[in-house]
């Protein structure tokens, strides 16, 4: 059976997605974030951590952005391979809800022309990511990335004889290097395998994951775990003004990739990793 | 320590701070980002005036999100300070009085900093909407054009930040992630 779907439909949704993803911060993240700030054990990583949770209260209280810097908005779609969708033309709808929400939600618009850095004053476009899956859903995940951290993103196209050890030297040169630039406490979403493109998609997917679900793969969760401890032994701490916690998690996704090669993307984001999860 | 602090700063002012110390600032200070600098540097190279006299005076590097009605301002962090310093050292020399932001300076706007006995601050990144509310009034005074990234003068009361490089050259960064690194 063929189930149809408005654009309109698509549209309300991203809209409401984008503006609730700047004004309150996911459970999964908000409960990360309290059970972290209870590691710290510099006296001002503590106060930073202090401030960090007041201002996610006046957010949400207030209706003000967690940060100005509300972000470019990336967007997972998984479309079911038996819905059809009725009215405009998808990406349109999408960038409509994008427009709308960065309106209506007194959100910041920062996406310019990369050289002539003339703004398009409604935050579009949006980066979105199609997936064709089974079923009749449409699976929607709003990610608005802030570029603090985005700048501080690596890929590094390693050599199969680099291994396991040069992916985790990998992911503590990207981290080491963001330091303070990357507003910690963060997030570290690493993709691993795949082409130069594949892998950096999966470093910004993986940061969308619910932070209470673990990887299935056994080496995978163990690795996610030992970067962890790793990267806080950086003692970069909160506001990279020195301290015990640097990141809250790190989330790693694999795919398979070619004899000559192993990729490592690693995307950073700031403790203000904002991700909604719709399903229509 | 902790400081109050008036906002332009006095040099005497800003050489009595150490790396780490706490300062809450009340005053006058102005915001200017990437696309600023950049109007900035162009209006020096052409002879113009600058949106406002260097001397004292402290840079914010800051865009903010839009204000809902009735409110100064919306979400007001700060933004990574070193995409700037290409522009910063030229500033320092027509007597920057302080520059707020988060991460890390190159060697050339530290050396800037202790010729000019300036003072690099940091305020803590992601916490936009606290910091909105030590924000009174704010009014764009340049580049309008330039939406977010316009030159706006602020009022400020007890604006919390935290001295990251001092006018003799110490810097927290270095310092304390030291203190904890344990590879």
């Amino acid at each position: 059976m063929i189930r149809t779907v408005k654009a309109e439909e698509i549209t309300k949704n991203i809209k409401e997605m984008c503006i609730e993803a700047n004004h309150v911060l996911s459970k999964d993240m908000e409960e990360l974030f309290m059970q972290s700030a209870k590691k710290e054990k510099s006296t001002l990583g503590k106060q930073i951590f202090g401030q960090l949770k007041e201002n996610l209260d006046i957010a949400r209280e207030d209706h003000i952005p967690i940060c100005q810097d509300t972000g470019m908005a990336v967007i997972f779609l998984k479309i079911g391979q038996d819905v059809h969708i009725e009215g405009n033309n998808l990406t349109d709808a999408v960038n409509q809800g994008v427009r709308e929400g960065y309106a209506e939600g007194y959100l910041r618009k920062s996406i310019v022309e990369p050289i002539e850095r003339i703004n398009t004053k409604d935050n579009t476009p949006a980066v979105i990511h199609y997936e064709i899956v089974q079923g009749d859903e449409i699976d929607i995940t709003v990610a608005p990335k802030g570029f603090g951290s985005e700048n501080m993103s690596r890929v590094f196209m390693l050599k199969p004889a680099d291994g396991l050890d040069g992916v985790k030297q990998s992911i503590l040169t990207a981290v080491r290097e963001a330091g303070p630039n990357a507003c910690p406490p963060m997030v570290v979403g690493v993709g691993i395998g795949g082409t130069f493109e594949k892998c950096a998609q999966m470093a910004k997917h993986a940061l969308t994951r619910d932070l209470n679900e673990k990887p299935s793969v056994p080496y995978v969760r163990e690795l996610e775990e030992e970067m962890l401890v790793k990267i806080n032994k950086l003692g970069i701490g909160p506001g990279g003004l020195g301290g015990t916690v640097t990141a809250l998690a790190v989330n790693i996704e694999t795919y398979a990739t070619h004899i000559a090669g192993l990729p490592v993307a690693v995307n950073i984001c700031c403790h203000v990793n904002r991700h909604v999860h719709r399903i229509l | 320590m902790d400081y109050h602090m008036k906002a332009p700063v006095s040099r005497e002012d800003v050489q009595k701070l150490n790396a780490g110390d706490y300062v809450y600032l009340t005053g006058t200070i102005y915001t200017a980002r990437d696309a600023a600098h950049k109007r900035m540097k162009e209006a020096l190279d052409n002879k113009e005036a600058l949106p406002f006299d260097m001397k004292g005076n402290i840079i914010y590097y800051m865009g903010p999100s839009p204000a809902r009605e009735g409110r100064p301002i919306g979400s007001a962090g700060p933004t990574t300070a070193s995409r700037m310093d290409r522009y910063t050292p030229q500033l320092l020399d027509l007597g920057l009085g302080a520059m707020i932001g988060k991460g890390k300076r190159s060697k050339e706007v530290i050396d800037s900093i202790i010729r000019n006995q300036s003072v690099y601050f940091a305020a803590v990144g992601g916490a936009g909407a606290l910091l909105s509310k030590c924000i009174s009034t704010s009014k764009v005074i340049a580049y309008d054009d330039l939406g977010t990234e316009a030159v706006r003068c602020l009022e400020v009361k007890d604006f919390p930040v935290i001295v990251v490089i001092d006018s003799k050259g110490n810097n927290l960064y270095e310092t304390a992630i030291a203190q904890f690194r344990e590879e």
